[in-house]
Parts: structure tokens; C-alpha cells; sequence
């Protein structure tokens, strides 16, 4: 057990004493601390690579911190789900700090590193926790770095996006609470497994469907879902590069993986009520979020409206509920963070060679930067969804299960939305790099620091191999689509065998009691995971 | 100069100040069992450093409060990460010999003590830190933010 413990905490661990060390070291010259930033995400990379090794191996990992049984302490989490996420957030946290050497951190007087690493704590640990108000506190650690790290620079603007940011999601933290409240309410407990067990034997559906939606509003608002996003298109463009890279890959998937988590483990008994809000509120999405985009010229504007109409497609996924289309939008959500931060990094680099990402003014770097134009067409057209690229599995996946679900409007509107997105994309390619520059550059092109083209280069890699061997990385999201569509497995490794009732067999105590001596005698325990239930004919990864 | 040199308030601080420090000790050694514990005890520190700045303006902190919090965060996470290379879970206590001391009453020492330490000196340097920024403001006029013309 305590080889698990520490592959589950050192995701946590190594984030925090990074948090420590570098408020210690606030004296130090900032590239110092930058080369430990990256030092750190490195290790981070290794230790979240190992327990995704360690979580297709053994499959769900439990900690319970404390030694606290399950619905008393905390219980940190790893499935293949969570596992994935972390190894995702590593990689994005790395090519931002390596990106960050380059870009400059002057403006966050000494701030930007303790901050960034308790930013990658709080998103860590959103993904990690298997308890409802643990989820909260994470997303308020989240919250506060991120809120400073967009306030920090300081000018006008920056202040603005701030203020907008930190309200809207206050209002999505109050939610979430009261949420929360309703939640403990009527069940006792805030544990997701035990919630489970307890949602799936109460009588009043009525208050489940209240918290339900409670939930579905905070973790709308964090996601960036229709009514919700106005905070997202006004607050990325301020931050400078580094940062707006690591927020537009990371904080909505945050909110989305939330949404799956909730509605996947806790609220399996309110599917059809959870479907039928979701899949008009993720069409909507979509639609708002592209024609977001179509009016705007300034690249990073282009790109935060796109995170939106792209969140559509994960929550389309998630509302068709099926293992299939849960596995797509796994696939999806992994796919986007490293195409959407790379997109935010490339939009950066154009803005230091031209020193200005306004479209209007920019052109020609096809003649001068042919790299970065290269550079930039791999993300683009990945998110456009061109075949060979990660994006159009992706997309594929989606649409083949919403043809087969028979869900006509979902599948007509991802379709002319994946169309738009290519038009926008397209748009930046014409204005930024084909057409010629609009008037006569007097001063020289600013030269782009190495540190600035290894991120880059690395995440069009990542979304190369994606498109190249398409078929291992969604095996491996058909398997964590089968761990999340059976949370079975999941409950029985948090909760202790004692505190496991089967729902079905709930209203005859006699017959439950039976269950669980059976259950006991052949020690499923929860020390020992149970088997993964689910897909037996599928090879695990190596 | 500061608005705060009345006849009442320096000769009051001066006695203040020190048995602040010492109930803030206090507050964090009984805090286990009975009321108490690092953050409050972390406050009231922060409170008699305040205190001491706001008489005598001249005696800020030598030590650099943000350095003090990150001092604080790493011995937290030292003490919750401790039992995890002992072969147990993280943040289980790990205890050592207990003894009783005078006013205080028993002390056990452990991880748990640990924590609860790093507790005390991030809420001290955070806390104090932000104090004595808007005390700086308040004692330099610039209470409301100035306008750009």
C-alpha cells in the first residue's frame, strides 16, 4: 500500500514543496527559480507517468489520508480517468515553464513560480479527490492562483479580466457550496462513493435532483458551458502567454472532468435528467462558442472563444452516456489540452516576432518563420479536425456514436461547428502568416528564444503521435471509459467491504447482510482492488 | 509619523506586546485537545507584530514574511509526508514521547505537533503580511487608490 500512497500523493507532494520552496527562495534571481519550476514539473511528469503505469497495472488506487476509513477521511482517488489527467496536467505544466524561461516573468515581481506550481496543486488535486468538499477546497486553491496570477501584472486590463474572473467564479464556489449543503443534507456524507451508495437507496429523488443541479451549475460555470462563459473569452487574453497556455488547457477541463466525475460515480440514478440538460446546454455551447470566435481578431480572443465551442463537444459526450461516447470524449478532453495550449503558446510566439497579435496588423511570417508556420498548422488543423491528426479521432469517435445514438441535431451541429472551427483557424493562417504584412515593418523581427520553440515543438509532437498511433490512446480511454461507466469498481475500492451495500439488493437487509458476507469471505477487500469488471477481452497497455 | 503615538497606546503595546507572544505559544501548544491550535495562535501572533510595528514603525519583521510562510508550508508538508516514508498513510500521526509542561499541560509530541507548527508561521507570515501592507498605506495617506488623470 504505502508504494500506491505515495504514487497517488507525490502528484500532490511535489507541486506543494514546489509552492514552499520557491516562497523561500522569493530572493533568488528568477531564472534560478524558473530551472527548478521546470526541475519540479519534470519529476512531476515521471511520478504522474508512474501512476498511470501503476493504475493500468492494479487498476482503481486508493489513499486514505490519515489512515481515516473511507466516508470519514479523505480519500484521494486514482483511476485510469484521474491518472490520465494528471500525466496530462504534468506535461502542460512543464511546456509552460519552459515556455515561461523564454516569455519573461518580470511582471509577476517574483510571484509567477510559487504561484504556477500552486496552480498545478489545485488542478492536481481537483482530479485526485474522491470527496465533494475536498473537490471545493481544491478549486479554491485553484482559484486563488489563478486569480493572482491574471491580477498580478497589474495594468488596467489585467484588473478588469481579474475582477470579472474572480466574481463569476465566486458565484460558482457559492453554488457549489450550497450544493454541497443540500448534498450533505440529505445523505450524510460527501464522500462520492459513499454518495453513491447512499443516493442510489434514498427515497426523495426530489432534493437529489436539487443538489444535481446545484452542481451542474457550479461546475457549468468552471467549464465554460452556455449560460455560463462570459468570464472565459474576457479574462484569457490579458495574461501573458505562459500562463493564458496553462489556464485555456487546464482550468475548464477542470470543471468538465468534475461534471463526468459527479455524474458518472454520484448521480448514476439521475442520468436521464442529467442528459436531458446537458446535451442542448453542450450544442449551444458549441454554437455560441464558435460564432464567438468568427467576430473576433485578436488571436488569443480567437482561441479562448474556441476552448468554448470544443468544451461543447465534451459535454456532448458526456450527455449521450455511453461507454463509447464517454471513452470519445476522454480521448477528446486529453487531446484538446495539448492542442489548445500549444495553439495559445504558437499565438504567443507570433506576438513576440511581430509584437502584436492583432490580426489586422500582422502577415508574412510564412515567408520569415516558415517553422512557425509549420508549427502552427499541426495544433490548427488538429483542432479543426483534419484526418490525420488527433483531432479528427477525436471528432470521429463523437459523431459515429451520436449517428448511432441517433441524436441528428448533436451530430449535424458538432459537424458545421468543426467546419467553422477550420474557418478560424484558417482565418488566423491568412491574416498572421499568408497574407502579405500590411504595412512596412520598420523596426527587425524580435528573435524567438530556444526555450520558446522547445515547448512548442514538443506538444506538436505529442499531438503527431496521437494522430499516428490513434489506436493505442483510445484502447486506453476505452478503458477508463469502462472504469467510469462501471463506477462499481471504484466505490469498492474506496469504501471498506463493510460499508458497501448492493443497490439493488438494499431494500432486503437480509439479503444485502448475505452479499456482504459473501463478499467478505472472498475478501474483496479494500486493500485489494477488485478486478476491472469491465472489458476482460481488451489487452491492457503496457 | 505615525497616527498612532497617543500617550494610551505605545506604554499599552509595550506590555502587550510581550505576553502576546507568549499566549500565541500558548494557544499553539494546547491547541490538540482543547481550544487553540496553530491558526489561532498564528493570529495573534501576527496581532503583536502588527502591534509592535503600528507604536514603533521603525521595528518591521526583520525576516521576510513570505519567506516565514514558505518556511511554515514546508514544515506542513514535511510533517504530512513523514509517515508516508515510515510505511503508513499520509498525514497519519506519528507520535513520539508526551510530557507535561507548567500552564500549558500535556504536550505529546508528533507529526501531528508538526503540522500544526507550519500552521502557525504560514498563518503568521500571511496574516501579518497583509496587515502591515495596508498599515504602510494607511500611515503613508493613500487609503483609497489615487485617481489617473
Amino acid at each position: 500500500m504505502p508504494a500506491d500512497s505515495l504514487l497517488i500523493a507525490l502528484p500532490l507532494i511535489i507541486p506543494l514543496f514546489g509552492v514552499a520552496l520557491l516562497l523561500c527562495l522569493r530572493r533568488v534571481p528568477e531564472r534560478y527559480c524558473l530551472g527548478i519550476t521546470v526541475g519540479l514539473c519534470l519529476l512531476l511528469t515521471a511520478a504522474s507517468a508512474g501512476l498511470v503505469a501503476a493504475v493500468v497495472q492494479d487498476g482503481v488506487l486508493v489513499l486514505r489520508s490519515g489512515a481515516w476509513p473511507a466516508p470519514f477521511g479523505i480519500a484521494l482517488v486514482a483511476d485510469r480517468f484521474s491518472a490520465a489527467m494528471v500525466l496530462v496536467t504534468a506535461v502542460i505544466g512543464l511546456a509552460g515553464a519552459i515556455y515561461a524561461i523564454g516569455h519573461g516573468t518580470a511582471k509577476f515581481r517574483g510571484f509567477f513560480t510559487p504561484l504556477y506550481m500552486a496552480l498545478l496543486l489545485g488542478v492536481n488535486g481537483s482530479f485526485l479527490t474522491g470527496d465533494l468538499f475536498n473537490l471545493y477546497v481544491w478549486f479554491e486553491v485553484m482559484l486563488m492562483a489563478s486569480f493572482v496570477l491574471v491580477a498580478l501584472p497589474g495594468g488596467r486590463p489585467q484588473l478588469e479580466a481579474a475582477v470579472k474572473y474572480l466574481v463569476l467564479n465566486f458565484i460558482a464556489s457559492a453554488f457549489f457550496l450550497v450544493g454541497l449543503g443540500v448534498t450533505y443534507g440529505i445523505a450524510g456524507t460527501l464522500n462520492m462513493a459513499d454518495l453513491a451508495q447512499k443516493f442510489a437507496t434514498l427515497e426523495d429523488p426530489g432534493m437529489v435532483l436539487t443538489s444535481a443541479t446545484l452542481f451542474l451549475i457550479a461546475f457549468g460555470i468552471k467549464a465554460g458551458i452556455f449560460p455560463f462563459y462570459f468570464w472565459l473569452p474576457s479574462s484569457y487574453h490579458v495574461t501573458p502567454t505562459p500562463i493564458a497556455a496553462v489556464f485555456a488547457g487546464l482550468l475548464t477541463k477542470v470543471g468538465v472532468y468534475a461534471l463526468i466525475r459527479v455524474s458518472t460515480v454520484v448521480y448514476t440514478g439521475q442520468q436521464d435528467f442529467i442528459q436531458s440538460i446537458l446535451l442542448p446546454l453542450g450544442i449551444l455551447t458549441m454554437i455560441t462558442g464558435v460564432f464567438g470566435a468568427a467576430s473576433q481578431f485578436l488571436i488569443p480572443r480567437i482561441l479562448s472563444f474556441h476552448i468554448i465551442s470544443q468544451i461543447g463537444y465534451m459535454i456532448i459526450g458526456l450527455a449521450f452516456f455511453t461507454e463509447a461516447a464517454i471513452a470519445a470524449t476522454v480521448f477528446y478532453i486529453i487531446h484538446h489540452i495539448l492542442v489548445k495550449s500549444n495553439l495559445f503558446l504558437v499565438g504567443g510566439m507570433v506576438g513576440r516576432q511581430l509584437g502584436t497579435q492583432q490580426l489586422k496588423r500582422t502577415g508574412g511570417l510564412y515567408k520569415t518563420a516558415p517553422i512557425m508556420a509549420a508549427l502552427f498548422l499541426i495544433p490548427a488543423m488538429s483542432l479543426g479536425g483534419i484526418p490525420p491528426l488527433s483531432g479528427f479521432f477525436a471528432k470521429f469517435a463523437l459523431v459515429q456514436e451520436g449517428i448511432l445514438l441517433g441524436h441528428w441535431i448533436a451530430v449535424a451541429a458538432a459537424l458545421a461547428v468543426g467546419l467553422m472551427t477550420l474557418y478560424s483557424m484558417i482565418k488566423i493562417w491568412n491574416e498572421a502568416f499568408w497574407k502579405a504584412p500590411p504595412v512596412e515593418r520598420s523596426a527587425p523581427l524580435s528573435r524567438i528564444p530556444v526555450t520558446m520553440w522547445i515547448p512548442v515543438i514538443g506538444l506538436a509532437a505529442c499531438t503527431i503521435t496521437f494522430g499516428l498511433f490513434p489506436g493505442v490512446f483510445f484502447e486506453f480511454a476505452q478503458d477508463a471509459a469502462a472504469e467510469i461507466m462501471n463506477p462499481r469498481a471504484y466505490i469498492e475500492a474506496v469504501l471498506l467491504p463493510a460499508e458497501l451495500l448492493d443497490p439493488g439488493e438494499a431494500a432486503a437487509p437480509a439479503a444485502a447482510e448475505a452479499a456482504r458476507a459473501i463478499e467478505a469471505a472472498e475478501g474483496i477487500g479494500a486493500d485489494a482492488p477488485a478486478p476491472a469488471e469491465s472489458a476482460p477481452d481488451q489487452p491492457s497497455l503496457p | 509619523m505615525s497616527d498612532y503615538s497617543t500617550s494610551i497606546l505605545p506604554p499599552a503595546a509595550r506590555l502587550l506586546v510581550p505576553v502576546l507572544y507568549a499566549f500565541s505559544i500558548f494557544l499553539l501548544l494546547r491547541g490538540h485537545n482543547l481550544p487553540g491550535g496553530g491558526f489561532i495562535g498564528g493570529l495573534v501572533l501576527a496581532t503583536a507584530l502588527v502591534l509592535r510595528v503600528m507604536v514603533q514603525p521603525d521595528k518591521a519583521p526583520r525576516l521576510d514574511l513570505i519567506v516565514l510562510a514558505g518556511i511554515g508550508l514546508m514544515v506542513a508538508l514535511i510533517a504530512a509526508a513523514v509517515p508516508l516514508f515510515l510505511g503508513q498513510e499520509l498525514f497519519t500521526g506519528v507520535w513520539g514521547p508526551e510530557f507535561a509542561l507548567p500552564l500549558v499541560g500535556k504536550i505529546k509530541l508528533g507529526t501531528v505537533l508538526v503540522f500544526d507548527i507550519g500552521v502557525f508561521l504560514v498563518v503568521t507570515g500571511v496574516a501579518a503580511k497583509i496587515l502591515l501592507v495596508l498599515l504602510a498605506q494607511l500611515l503613508s495617506g493613500q487609503t483609497a487608490p489615487r485617481r489617473r488623470s
